[in-house]
C-alpha cells in the first residue's frame, strides 16, 4: 500500500511553493505502483535542485526518487555505470573517484540526482570539451503513462530519448539509467585564478581558455558599473596530477537571514572582497573535486541566505556572435536596477545538447539571482526580452518566470517535443506547473 | 561518512529483512567498511537488486538467501547455510525484520494477531536460538536486535506489535548474558520514528530519523558493544517518561 503525504513544495529558489501528494517508493515495484494509485497528474521530483517550479506540481502528485538509488552494475572496461534515478551525484562521486572514476559532467551541485541530471541535460564547467549529461547516457529505462516500462538509447527510440533528454520528467518517470564515466587521475583539480577588470577582458579570456583548460568559469561581481561592468575572477582547471586527503566538515545556514540582510550595499561589500580575494597577480592552488565542483554544497540549504521569500535565479546562453553586446545589456540592466545579485556566474557553452528541450548551445551563458522582491518578476521580463533580441534561451532548470511565447521562440525544436508527448503520454499524465506556465503541452 | 566506521573487513554480517530501508542502510555501511554481506529476506529479486548495490559500494562478496521469519520450519537449513558461508569467528548478525499490522485489524482477527508475534518475536526466538552455537564456538561477533520503543509499554493504539517487541526485548537481554560468555556482544535498538515508508504520510509523526542516520548509530553501538540503545538517542528520554506515568493513569489514556 501506498500512502502519499501532502507536501507544500519549492524548487531550490524556495519559490514558488505550491501544494502536492508526494509520493516516495523505497523500490521500483513501489514506484511502478503509483502509476495505478492515484488518478492524480504525476511528476517525478528529485532532490529539488531545480530553482523554479520544473519539479513542482500543483494540485497533482509528485513522485520522490530519492530512495531508488540502487547501483546496479559497473563496467571496469567502458566505465558504464547503471543506477536508478535517485542516487545523488556526489553519492557517484563519494564511490568512484577514489577508484579512478568521475562523471564526466557534472553541475554545481552534487545533490542533484542522476534523474534529475537526465531530464534538465545538466552542464558543468566544462562543457566545451565534453558536452552536457546526456550525451554521456547510454540507456533510460523509462516509465510511460501506460505502465509500460521501456528501456530507451538514442539509437534505438531517438525521438523518446531526445524528448526525455532534458524533457523535465514530462515524457515519464526516469528510473534508472547507464552513464559512462570518466577516467579520473586523482581527487583534486590544479585550479588557477586571475581578477579580469572588465567585460570585454572576460570574453577575450574565456575564449582562450575554451581551447587551453578543461574547466573555465567565471565569478562576476554583478553591482559593478561603467568600467568595472562585467569584473571578476577567472577560474580555470585541470586534474591535478596526485590526490588530496579527503575530509570535510560541512557548515550550515541555521536560519533564514532576515530579508534585509542581503541589500546591494553588503552584496556590493561582498562581491569587492571576493573579487579581492585572488592576489593581483593571480594564483594557483591544488583543490578538493568537492571544493571546486560543488563550492556551495559544503554549506548545507545555502538558499536560506535569502530569507524566506527565496530567490530568482536566471541563467540564459547567447550566440558567440551576439553574446558581447547581450552580455553588456543584460550586466548593465541588473547593475542599474541594484537588484543585488549575489555572483553571477560566466561560462562558455561546446554546442547543442541531444534533447530536444536541451539548454545548452555554443555561446556564452550568464547566471544571475535575485531575491524575490516587488520588481524581481519585471526584471526577469526585461533579461528575458534581452535574451531574445539577442538570439538566445533560458534554462528551464532555472526558470520561474520565462513567458510562453518566449519559451516556444527560444526553443525551436518544441514542435517535436509535443509530437512525442502526444504518442507517449495522449491525455497528459505527467505535468508541471512549468509545463502549464509555459503551454509546452498546448497550443499547436 | 563511513570513515569513522572501523574497517569490516575480514567480517561477515548476516542482515536478516535485508530489504527493509534500515536494513539496506546498514547493510551499505557494513559493505562500504569492507565486510562480506549475506542478504536474507522474503523479495528474492529486491535481494538481488541490494546485493548488486552493495558490491558495487565495494562488500567483497554478496550472497542472497531467502528467508521467511514465520516460515520456521525452513529455519534449521536456512542456519546451516549461513555457517557454511560464514565459518564460526567471522559472523555477525543484524536482526531488523517485523511487521505492524494495524491495531484494530488484529483485534477483529486475532489470527493476524498471531502473525504479528510471529513476524516480530516467534521468528526471532527461532532464528537466534539455531544462530546461538554458531556464534558461541566463533568466541567473538556482534548481534544487534532491532525491537522498538513500543515494547517499553503497552498502549491502547499498539499493544499487541508492542508486547511482540517486549518479548523480543526480554530475549534479547537473556542472549546478551548467554552470548557474552563467549565474547559476542548483543545490543538492543529501540528505534523511535524512522523517515521510512512505515511513517511517510502518518499523522503524528515528528523528528524522523533517515535510514542512514538510524542505521549508523546501530551500527556504532553495535561496534561498542553497548547494551540498549534508543535511535535517535533522545528517545530515551521520551520513553523514561512514557514509562514513568502509573499505570491507574496510563490505562486511561488513548495514546
Amino acid at each position: 500500500m501506498m500512502r502519499a503525504k501532502s507536501m507544500s513544495l519549492t524548487g531550490w529558489g524556495r519559490h514558488p511553493a505550491t501544494q502536492s501528494e508526494a509520493y516516495r517508493p523505497e523500490k521500483l515495484s513501489e514506484a511502478k505502483a503509483i502509476l495505478t494509485a492515484t488518478d492524480l497528474p504525476l511528476l517525478a521530483r528529485g532532490s529539488g535542485r531545480s530553482y523554479g517550479d520544473q519539479a513542482l506540481n500543483e494540485g497533482g502528485a509528485v513522485i520522490l526518487t530519492p530512495r531508488l538509488d540502487r547501483l546496479m552494475s559497473f563496467d571496469a572496461e567502458t566505465g558504464e555505470l547503471a543506477a536508478e534515478a535517485g542516487i545523488a551525484l556526489g553519492d557517484i562521486q563519494r564511490l568512484f573517484v577514489p577508484r579512478g572514476w568521475i562523471l564526466p559532467v557534472s553541475p554545481g551541485t552534487g545533490f542533484a540526482t542522476l534523474g534529475g541530471a537526465i531530464a534538465n541535460d545538466v552542464h558543468g564547467k566544462n562543457h566545451d570539451h565534453v558536452g552536457s549529461f546526456g550525451s554521456h547516457v547510454t540507456w533510460i529505462e523509462l516509465m510511460l503513462a501506460s505502465g509500460e516500462v521501456r528501456r530507451i538509447t538514442f539509437d534505438s527510440d531517438s525521438a523518446l530519448f531526445a524528448a526525455t533528454v532534458g524533457g523535465g520528467g514530462l515524457t515519464g518517470v526516469i528510473l534508472s539509467a547507464g552513464v559512462i564515466l570518466a577516467k579520473a587521475p586523482s581527487n583534486a583539480y590544479r585550479v588557477t585564478e586571475r581578477r579580469i577588470g572588465d567585460l570585454s577582458g572576460f570574453m577575450a579570456a574565456l575564449e582562450e581558455t575554451r581551447h587551453t583548460a578543461a574547466y573555465s568559469v567565471g565569478w562576476i561581481d554583478g553591482l559593478a558599473r561603467g568600467s568595472s561592468l562585467g569584473r571578476g575572477i577567472l577560474e580555470t582547471a585541470d586534474f591535478a596530477p596526485t590526490s588530496l586527503p579527503d575530509d570535510a566538515k560541512p557548515k550550515r545556514v541555521p536560519i533564514d537571514f532576515p530579508g534585509f540582510a542581503l541589500n546591494s550595499l553588503t552584496v556590493a561589500a561582498f562581491n569587492a572582497l571576493y573579487h579581492k580575494r585572488v592576489p593581483a597577480t593571480g594564483r594557483e592552488r591544488i583543490r578538493h573535486y568537492r571544493d571546486f565542483l560543488y563550492p556551495l554544497d559544503a554549506i548545507s540549504d545555502w538558499n536560506r541566505i535569502y530569507g524566506k521569500k527565496g530567490f530568482a535565479q536566471f541563467q540564459c546562453v547567447l550566440p558567440d556572435v551576439t553574446a558581447a553586446a547581450g552580455l553588456k545589456w543584460l550586466l548593465e540592466e541588473v547593475s542599474a536596477t541594484r537588484a543585488a545579485s549575489f555572483l553571477a556566474v560566466l561560462k562558455t557553452l561546446g554546442g547543442e545538447g541531444r534533447g530536444m528541450l536541451s539548454f545548452p548551445t555554443r555561446g556564452y551563458t550568464l547566471a544571475l539571482d535575485f531575491p524575490w522582491k516587488s520588481g524581481t518578476q519585471d526584471l526577469l521580463r526585461r533579461l528575458e526580452r534581452i535574451t531574445l533580441n539577442h538570439g538566445g534561451k533560458i534554462y528551464l532548470a532555472k526558470d520561474c518566470a520565462l513567458s510562453p511565447e518566449g519559451f516556444a521562440e527560444m526553443y525551436p525544436r518544441l514542435g517535436e517535443f509535443r509530437s512525442v508527448l502526444e504518442e507517449v503520454d495522449p491525455t497528459g499524465r505527467f505535468t508541471s506547473d512549468q509545463s502549464r506556465r509555459l503551454q509546452i503541452r498546448s497550443a499547436r | 561518512m563511513s570513515k569513522a566506521i572501523a574497517s569490516q573487513t575480514g567480517r561477515t554480517w548476516l542482515i536478516l529483512g535485508a530489504t527493509s530501508p534500515i536494513a539496506r542502510a546498514f547493510a551499505r555501511q557494513v559493505a562500504e567498511a569492507g565486510a562480506r554481506v549475506l542478504l536474507a529476506g522474503r523479495d528474492t529479486q529486491e535481494l538481488a537488486r541490494i546485493a548488486g548495490d552493495l558490491t558495487i559500494r565495494g562488500a567483497p562478496e554478496v550472497l542472497a538467501l531467502p528467508f521467511d521469519a514465520v516460515d520456521m520450519a525452513s529455519h534449521a537449513g536456512f542456519c546451516t547455510a549461513v555457517a557454511e558461508a560464514a565459518p564460526a569467528g567471522t559472523l555477525d548478525v543484524y536482526l531488523g525484520f517485523g511487521v505492524m499490522p494495524e491495531q484494530v485489524d488484529m483485534e477483529a482477527d486475532p489470527a493476524l494477531a498471531l502473525d504479528c508475534i510471529a513476524g516480530n518475536y516467534g521468528g526471532a526466538v527461532s532464528v537466534l536460538l539455531r544462530l546461538a552455537p554458531h556464534l558461541e564456538a566463533g568466541r567473538n561477533g556482534k548481534v544487534v536486535i532491532v525491537g522498538s520503543v513500543a515494547g517499553d509499554r503497552g498502549r491502547l493504539k499498539n499493544h499487541i506489535y508492542g508486547s511482540a517487541k517486549a518479548g523480543l526485548a526480554t530475549f534479547a537481554a537473556g542472549l546478551r548474558n548467554r552470548l557474552g560468555r563467549s565474547g559476542v556482544t548483543v545490543t538492543t535498538v529501540k528505534p523511535g520514528f524512522l523517515d521510512t515508508g512505515m511513517t511517510w504520510g502518518l499523522p503524528g509523526i515528528f523528528l524522523a530519523a533517515s535510514p542512514d542516520d538510524a542505521a549508523r548509530g546501530m551500527l556504532k553501538a553495535a561496534l561498542k558493544g553497548k547494551e540498549i540503545v534508543y535511535v535517535p538517542f533522545f528517545w530515551q528520554f521520551i520513553m523514561l517518561i512514557i514509562t514513568s506515568v502509573p499505570e491507574r493513569i496510563f490505562k486511561k489514556l488513548a495514546i
